[in-house]
């Protein structure tokens, strides 16, 4: 057999010597086997599903000898899923891969990495998830390595309504480029609908791992008896319709808001959930909005529109209901709709000279503004559905535990009613559980983990949970957890919404768990029953002491609910506590916060 | 413990008795209750001690269901009731309890059938302020409920101004003489520091660790008018007048309304007249019949332990002997004296040179409504007015002593707001009286304060074809038997059983001197009118010269004459 070498051969002198090694050795079977494999394109459907091998045995060959590593910055857990889909995708290509947080990352292991893969989200105005807000820091300091022979890509997830759009991914790429790290696949920004961007850049990705291994793409004999059995497996692509079997007001007359308790019916699915972890629905838009845009463009309501690449069709009715985002406006549709109008002022707003103005444009209005403010449209219904994004899935931390309610998953959702540009808008997902659900109705779900919000492993530990609003549906969850797991560990709750006797969300739930010791304590603010408003961080701050006590004890702290302004006072009290009761400074007490986020003992479920 | 204190106790204590016990003079745990912050209620044995305070502890029934349902606790809130002897108050106390009801209450005023006031709807976080602010107006709320002296109740004459000022002065002096002396109030809602003090005759020299063994009622009626129900009260003072003085009190014992549906060892009972005391002497007659029920009454069983059931098991003999005894010298011989009413007189009156106008108040509700601004017009009066507000026992108010030159300026203001006298209202409106119950009432059974008005008026019907629109009937709605409304002494009475369901009971005394008499049980509205009609038309139509309904009816046959209350159930 041929000697390979560099000279004789498109193999750099590494591959050849390892093709040497294994070559000689291989049966005429195996040989046959080979030759037919690698036949195959690679970035085929082959490749996507391969059959499970791991019990095969007698397959040892040449691993790929650059390790992956895949990063992700995740907040609500799309970034964290996307990346364990990956990286199980390419260990079955016999990729040596690891996946972590960012912040699960020791940042000296950096200078080893040899293919990096970073999937990060942006949150609230273009900042990093607060698991990857070490690495973040790391990585844009002084002390970043130089990064030469890393080979990477980014994938940015996002939202285009916000300003900030992708803005953490957008950093990542060009500070690794910056290091002198080599992009091997352009980042892609994903909107709201990631799915097909993120798995168009993963095959880009996969193609480059491939040229740039030069390996033999060591996949073994078919083993057809393996394949994964045929029950059905529900996920975010393959979503599960679950009946609501209960849909109630937590809130009680006379109260400012609606927040909508529902028990959903997993009986059967093998749905499996922790507490911390997300539901997923797939909404439906308000039919009477639907109805009026229909209206306004006099368009047939029955005619067929294509739903998405795959040149699914719909009636359009049903389209707009189901499939495309009807309700916010992003700068891209602004700029694709300009297109379609000769409306001069529509070309003028998107004009990159006026983008305050089409900030303050797209706040707060929807499509049929956008349809109603800028005609005469010169343009097909076809033309508008290209434009439009994928409705996008609402997220909403889990309440309840599967240990105390089996086969059912609860939520708590507030429905999002308002007035802006002289019309009552309502939240899409909200307002249909408020008022398009009845109990025997169902709800297109799917789970989203979230490893970024968990109970302490040893239950021993002291659990803090603070919460706004909704914010405590997870803790809802947790203390159903510990009540069926008997968890000695002590906790504390911080509850506040507007008005104690209609906003006490689950009331006679925590006032049984603090009778029967599952709560330890609990201080609730409602900051519109005073003249003063109080919120949960007053109630933090007049507990200095003890709370400190607790954190110095390993105290867990979890924050839920509304970023903006509770979880920012939250964290700006947790600092005063270090520094009044710990005799901190400044830095001292961030680092102290640092630290605890380092060790998972702060945790955040902001939106 | 209480056998020992108390001879002729036939049964262990009841709960309440360990509850006053062990409350150190009525202080329980009443300030961390109020202090904890997660519940708007406090723990019931505290709700308990909370009453000696004057303040119930009560939920808007109308949404406990739907709120268990939302995973919410029952909302919680606060009655509270004003100290307020003979029902007097001054305009800045009107303004102040309008302001309190308006800020920390429920919008509206309770007048209520004991003449005080009534604010419901006030939350746990805001107990503490709204008392203060009543304080500042000199009003307290110490005693209003609770196993003690409640609020003295007095005639609320407008004729004669000086007849009045004096017996109301007595009834204040007996409040007074009667209040708790604990300091309990005073640490718990007015800040006032604790001084240790382990004497316990000297901190209760009348009522001692346990108070009474149940509430404890006192009126002072002028005749003519029996406005106070002098014999639905525990113990009554009749002024006796002889040529314009007071010469003093006949003293009545041993009435009182409550009972238990169900229960015939409990019964409305009439006040029998036990004798004579000169004014000087009816606050040491007051505290030694008080004493007498404090050793003699009921502390096992809290349904035979009003001061009734001890004058009927040990007899009106037996009780002036007891008195007698504990004065030291003897009471003396009834004197005569008659009544003729027990209703108000509405609109304006003269009476020593004062004008007084009566107001009709619908169950004594102070309200703002969309076509009836009441209670701003009344806010109205008060910025203005001289004079003083006086409750009625009847749940309405008098605007009085309104000097010669300042009456048109009230009655400008009565008018621009449509306050009324309610004469342009049936007679029976006129007449009629209803507990709350409903929402708040957590004894109710039935609706009573928001269903009577709604009754009258299809009864107003009957009377309309039957020409006796005119005709004074009282008529009187409580939605449960503990009688807050004093349904017993209604010529129609009502007792809630439950919701739209009501024992109907005819045949009371016009005067206030007779029980009514079951006649249908457990009827609804129909059933009600089906009854009523025949018997008014038959009224209307054979109705003696000044025969009053509630005497029609039994020389009819509709029912037999409950002469005492012994026989209510016969």
């Amino acid at each position: 057999m041929l000697q390979l070498k560099e000279k004789n051969s498109p193999f750099n002198q590494e591959q050849a010597e390892q093709l040497n090694r294994v070559l000689p050795t291989l049966t005429e079977t195996q040989r046959i086997w080979l030759s037919g494999y690698l036949a195959v394109p690679l970035n085929g459907a082959g490749i996507e599903d391969p059959p499970q091998t791991s019990e095969a045995g007698g397959t040892a060959a040449a691993n790929p000898t650059r390790e992956v590593t895949i990063l992700y910055g995740s907040h609500t857990g799309n970034c964290e899923s996307l990346s364990e889909e990956f990286a199980g995708k390419l260990k079955e290509q016999q990729f040596n891969v690891t996946v972590s947080s960012m912040d699960d990352f020791k940042p000296k292991a950096l200078k080893k990495v040899e293919d990096l893969l970073i999937l990060t989200s942006t949150h609230g105005d273009g900042d990093p998830p607060d698991n990857a807000l070490s690495f973040y820091d790391f990585l844009h300091s002084k002390r970043a390595p130089e990064l030469d022979g890393v080979r990477f890509s980014v994938l940015a997830l996002g939202d285009s309504s916000y300003e900030f759009f992708c803005q953490t991914g957008k950093e990542f790429d060009q500070r690794l480029e910056e290091l002198g790290a080599e992009r091997i696949a352009d980042r892609v920004d994903c909107d709201l609908d990631f799915e097909e961007p993120a798995e168009e850049w993963f095959q880009a990705v996969a193609e480059e791992l491939d040229t740039g291994q030069n390996q033999t793409g060591d996949v073994p004999q078919a083993a057809p008896g393996l394949n994964q059995t045929s029950e059905t497996v529900y996920s975010r692509s393959n979503p599960f319709n679950a009946e609501i079997l209960e849909n109630i007001n937590l809130n009680g007359r006379g109260s400012n808001k609606e927040t909508r308790h529902l028990e959903l019916d997993l009986e059967g699915t093998g749905i499996q959930y922790k507490p911390g972890d997300s539901l997923g629905i797939f909404p439906e838009n308000d039919p009477s909005l639907v109805d009026q845009l229909i209206q306004l463009m006099d368009w047939n309501p029955e005619e067929t529109v294509t739903i998405n690449k795959q040149g699914e069709i719909r009636a359009l009715r049903e389209a707009l209901t189901s499939h495309f985002e009807i309700t916010s406006l992003t700068k891209p549709l602004l700029e694709k709709a300009a297109a379609l109008t000769s409306n001069e002022a529509l070309k003028e707003l998107v004009d990159p000279e006026n983008s305050q103005e089409l900030k303050a444009y797209t706040e707060g209005r929807d499509l049929l503004d956008l349809l109603q403010d800028f005609g005469p449209w010169d343009a097909s219904v076809h033309d508008f559905i290209a434009i439009l994004r994928k409705i996008p899935v609402r997220l909403y931390s889990i309440a309840s535990s599967p240990e105390a309610n089996p086969d059912e998953v609860h939520l708590t959702i507030g429905a999002v009613r308002y007035d802006a540009h002289g019309r009552p808008r309502s939240g899409v997902c909200s307002v249909q559980c408020a008022e398009r659900s009845e109990p025997g109705d169902k709800l297109p779900v799917f789970v989203q983990r979230n490893q970024n919000f968990k109970l302490p492993e040893n239950e021993e530990t002291p659990v803090i949970m603070i919460g706004a609003g909704t914010g405590v549906a997870p803790y809802r969850a947790f203390l159903e957890e510990r009540e069926e797991n008997e968890a000695s560990g002590d906790t504390w709750l911080f509850f506040g919404d507007q008005h104690f006797v209609t906003d006490f969300l689950y009331q006679t739930e925590w006032q049984r768990w603090l009778k029967e010791g599952v709560l330890t304590k609990m201080d609730v603010a409602f900051s519109r029953d005073t003249d003063e408003k109080v919120y949960v961080q007053h109630r933090m701050h007049e507990h200095s002491k003890e709370l400190y006590e607790w954190l110095q004890s390993g105290a867990h702290v979890y924050v839920c609910g509304d970023e903006q302004y509770m979880a920012k006072d939250v964290q700006e009290t947790l600092l005063t506590i270090l520094k009044e009761e710990g005799q901190m400074n400044d830095e001292q007490a961030e680092q102290y916060l640092a630290d605890m986020r380092q060790a998972k003992r702060y945790q955040r479920d902001v939106y | 413990m209480t056998n020992n204190r108390f001879p002729e106790q036939h049964g262990p204590p009841s709960e309440m008795e360990k509850i006053k016990d062990q409350s150190d003079y009525l202080r329980g745990s009443l300030v961390e209750s109020f202090a904890e912050r997660l519940s708007a209620g406090i723990p019931d044995e505290q709700t308990k001690l909370l009453k000696f305070h004057g303040s119930y502890m009560q939920d808007d029934r109308d949404v406990r269901n739907e709120r268990k349902q939302q995973k919410l606790e029952p909302n919680y809130q606060f009655m509270i009731r004003v100290r307020l002897a003979g029902g007097v108050a001054s305009p800045e106390q009107w303004l102040t309890m309008d302001e309190l009801a308006n800020t920390n209450g429920n919008g509206t005023l309770k007048l209520t059938t004991r003449q005080t006031f009534q604010l419901h709807g006030v939350l746990k976080w805001n107990m503490k302020k709204t008392i203060q602010g009543m304080n500042e107006a000199l009003m307290d709320t110490i005693a209003a409920c609770g196993d003690v002296n409640r609020n003295v109740m007095c005639n609320a004459n407008p004729y004669q101004s000086d007849i009045h000022a004096e017996v109301y002065e007595w009834s204040k002096q007996i409040s007074d003489h009667l209040l708790p002396r604990t300091r309990a109030y005073h640490e718990i809602w007015l800040d006032e520091e604790k001084v240790l003090d382990s004497r316990e005759e000297e901190t209760e020299p009348i009522y001692g660790p346990l108070y009474l063994p149940r509430k404890f009622k006192i009126g002072v009626a002028v005749p003519p008018s029996n406005d106070v129900d002098i014999f639905s009260q525990d113990l009554g003072f009749i002024a006796i007048l002889e040529d314009g003085k007071l010469q003093g009190f006949n003293v009545t014992v041993g009435g009182g309304m409550g009972m238990t549906h169900g229960d015939t060892n409990t019964y409305p009972q009439l006040a029998k007249v036990l004798g004579f005391c000169k004014p000087e002497q009816t606050l040491e007659v007051a505290e030694k019949i008080l004493t007498i029920q404090r050793d003699y009454g009921n502390r096992s069983e809290r349904k035979n332990a009003r001061f009734k059931y001890t004058v009927d098991r040990k007899g009106l003999d037996w009780i002036r002997q007891e008195l007698n005894a504990r004065l030291g010298w003897d009471i003396e011989e009834e004197r005569p004296y008659s009544f003729d009413h027990n209703g108000d007189r509405y609109g304006w009156v003269k009476g020593d040179d004062k004008w007084h106008l009566t107001l009709f108040i619908q169950n004594g509700r102070v309200k703002d409504t969309e076509d009836y601004p009441m209670m701003t017009g009344l806010r109205e009066i008060a910025k203005v007015h001289q004079g003083d507000f006086r409750l009625t026992p009847n749940q309405n108010l008098i605007i009085s002593n309104v000097a010669e030159e300042d009456k048109a300026q009230i009655e400008d203001l009565a008018a621009q707001y449509g306050l009324t006298d309610g004469r342009h209202n049936s007679a029976l409106r006129q007449n009629s009286m209803a507990c709350v119950a409903f929402p708040t009432c957590g004894l109710a059974m039935a609706e009573s304060e928001r269903y009577l008005p709604s009754l009258i008026d299809k009864v107003e019907d009957i009377l309309d074809e039957s020409g006796i629109r005119e005709e004074e009937i009282i008529i009187r709605m409580s939605g449960c038997p503990n009688g807050c409304s004093r349904p017993a002494l209604g010529e129609i009475g009502f007792i809630g059983k439950a919701p739209g369901k009501y024992n109907m009971y005819l045949g009371a005394g016009f005067r206030g001197d007779r029980l009514n008499k079951l006649y249908r049980e457990n009827i609804g509205e129909e059933e009600i009118l089906e009854e009523l009609k025949p018997m008014l038309q038959n009224f209307a139509r054979e109705k003696e010269e000044n025969e009053h309904f509630g005497d029609y009816v039994i020389r009819a046959g509709y029912v037999n004459a409950v002469p005492d209350g012994v026989e209510f159930h016969t």
